[in-house]
């Protein structure tokens, strides 16, 4: 599945998109947020602090329980500052 | 009529009131809110704004908060645009223009709205100071409250029915 960062989420992975392939163990994006922040150094950095994490699914919003099978594009972001 | 447009083009807010109110006679309100780049962030001077955005949620995540807006009050047209890139202070940043029948729904659909794109639509604000690295805006509580009412709202109001 494909994974986007934004914001400074994106800044400290160093990277805007890539293809995961995560164990079948991971079923829910906090699952996931885990198995990312455990990869390296970078990620480990920007999911240090999971809660102020937002995750989508394909361009919704979800929580961290939400499943992530049938996925096709997850994104983590920090709280959104537009308008 | 609902337009919604991601652009980094600045807008023009009386053009696009003229074009939700043309060759009509039913609108009796239009509201109309733009939101401008400051000149300064907490007493600190800025010497821009950059806004990052999530293409193609940006667009879908503010069309669900105008159809949500469109069943909670009676709209004749909704306008909503938001500018990404680097705005400088003075520029426009966003646009939401409301039109009814009657005031009350024009005036409250568009501060709905303002309060949902700044807590649910994914932007992001970093900003650059003379001097020194850029830095990103962190969310305020206050309007994770703002949006907040709307929801506490329509729990009280469905629960009266």
């Amino acid at each position: 599945m494909k994974v986007l960062y934004f914001a400074w989420v994106r800044e400290r992975i160093g990277r805007a998109e890539e293809e995961i392939d995560p164990p079948a163990a991971v079923r829910t994006i906090g699952e996931l947020v885990t198995w990312l922040a455990e990869r390296d150094e970078q990620s480990a950095h920007a999911f240090e602090n999971p809660k102020i994490i937002r995750a989508a699914i394909d361009r919704s919003h979800v929580r961290p329980d939400t499943p992530i099978s049938g996925a096709k594009e997850i994104a983590f972001f920090p709280p959104m500052t537009g308008g | 009529m609902t337009t919604i447009r991601l652009q980094h083009e600045d807008f023009d807010a009386a053009a696009e009131v003229a074009a939700l109110t043309r060759a009509r006679n039913d609108v009796g309100a239009v509201v109309t809110f733009a939101g401008i780049c400051r000149g300064a962030e907490d007493g600190e001077p800025i010497a821009a704004l950059t806004l990052e955005h999530y293409p193609g949620m940006a667009e879908a995540e503010i069309a669900r908060h105008v159809t949500e807006a469109c069943t909670r009050w009676q709209l004749k047209g909704v306008t909503v645009i938001h500018r990404h890139g680097r705005l400088t202070p003075g520029e426009n940043i966003v646009l939401v223009v409301t039109a009814a029948s009657h005031r009350q729904d024009a005036f409250a659909a568009a501060e709905f709205l303002m309060d949902y794109l700044k807590t649910r639509a994914p932007f992001w604000k970093q900003v650059e100071r003379a001097g020194a690295a850029p830095t990103w805006v962190a969310a305020k509580t206050t309007d994770d409250d703002a949006a907040a009412r709307w929801d506490a709202r329509r729990k009280s109001r469905e629960a009266a029915e």
